[in-house]
């Protein structure tokens, strides 16, 4: 059941992900709403403190984001990958299965 | 649930400082003793951050009509305890902080509150009831995750009810608000988080029963 149910809740994944841009939308980010609610309802609100550094662009800013899910993703893949590896080494040459506890 | 920079007072900023301070620290010392103890288990600690730097950089389009992102909180929560996952959200909310001016660091402190703390301890809770009540491990993640992530942004939206209450309803009418902006967006993308967490810890695991996952993603068995 391992592969297919890996398969079907990726499948689950992607739909709620796409359902939602069929409905429409404006797609502004959360974060960025509930500081325009701040804003309305303080008038004259002016925050105090700013960030150290902004991306310049919109461009530099996804270049930022992808590069931080690429970081992440890469650790995964790799450990993933040792993990695999190493079970199929340990598997075989001592005859042990993986799953010989308990 | 970044609270952006500048936008809490600066007494609530010091305080969720002080409030989230000895987690972090004590996550700290947590992950000393893992890495000391279990070698076996840096890989997948280094995983559960890395699961994090992902989940949290993918913006993902809600029902809402407006877009948020997962945590990936609950993942190393789950397998470690949720006390590792302060200081590995931390790095997570300093990368954005500073590089993406999402977050800032006068807010470091609520927002690791939410995403640091809050989120990984509720889904630890939820893991350990329903293993309690005889839920499959497949099952307990989900829901794990998923009721984690969802603490997170509850939180965010309480912290700033906190700090702007509402004129007239006051702070329960202003928990309504920017509960409306945070957590209802956040529903389909908790179902997310916690349908990815399963199938990244199904990756992790490898081909081994759903029971003993756990215990070769910790470094206790091999």
């Amino acid at each position: 059941m391992g592969k297919n149910r890996t398969l079907w809740l990726l499948l689950a994944v992607v739909v709620l992900a796409v359902v939602p841009l069929l409905m429409g939308g404006e797609f502004g980010g959360a974060d960025g709403a509930a500081a325009e609610l701040i804003e309305a309802e303080n008038p004259g609100f002016v925050p105090w403190a700013n960030p150290l550094w902004e991306p310049p662009s919109g461009e530099i800013e996804s270049l930022l984001f992808a590069l931080q899910a690429a970081i992440g993703a890469f650790v995964i893949g790799y450990v993933v990958g040792r993990r695999h590896e190493r079970s199929k080494t340990t598997q075989k040459p001592e005859g042990r299965a993986v799953s010989d506890a308990a | 649930m970044h609270i952006m920079e500048g936008y809490l007072p600066a007494s609530h900023a010091i305080g969720w400082y002080a409030v989230s301070a000895p987690f972090f620290v004590a996550g700290a010392l947590k992950i000393r003793k893992i890495v000391a103890e279990r070698p076996e288990a840096r890989m997948t600690l280094a995983a559960s951050g890395a699961f994090a730097f992902v989940l949290s950089a993918l913006k993902i389009p809600s029902v809402t009509g407006s877009c948020s992102h997962p945590t990936g909180t609950g993942l190393g929560a789950i397998i470690f305890g949720p006390s590792v996952m302060a200081v590995l959200g931390v790095i997570v909310l300093l990368f954005q902080a500073l590089l993406l001016a999402h977050g800032g660091l006068t807010t470091l402190g609520a927002n690791a509150f939410s995403m640091a703390i809050v989120g990984p301890w509720v889904a630890w809770g939820i893991w350990k009831l329903g293993r309690g009540v005889g839920l499959s491990v497949a099952f307990s993640v989900f829901f794990a995750a998923m009721l984690g992530d969802l603490a997170t942004y509850v939180t965010t939206a309480l912290q700033l009810a906190l700090a702007y209450p509402d004129p007239a309803s006051g702070f329960i009418g202003a928990a309504v608000k920017f509960g409306s902006i945070f957590a209802f967006t956040q529903v389909p993308l908790a179902i997310v988080e916690g349908l990815l967490t399963v199938i990244v810890m199904d990756a992790l695991a490898g081909k081994v029963p759903d029971d003993q996952k756990l215990r070769i993603l910790a470094g206790e068995a091999r």
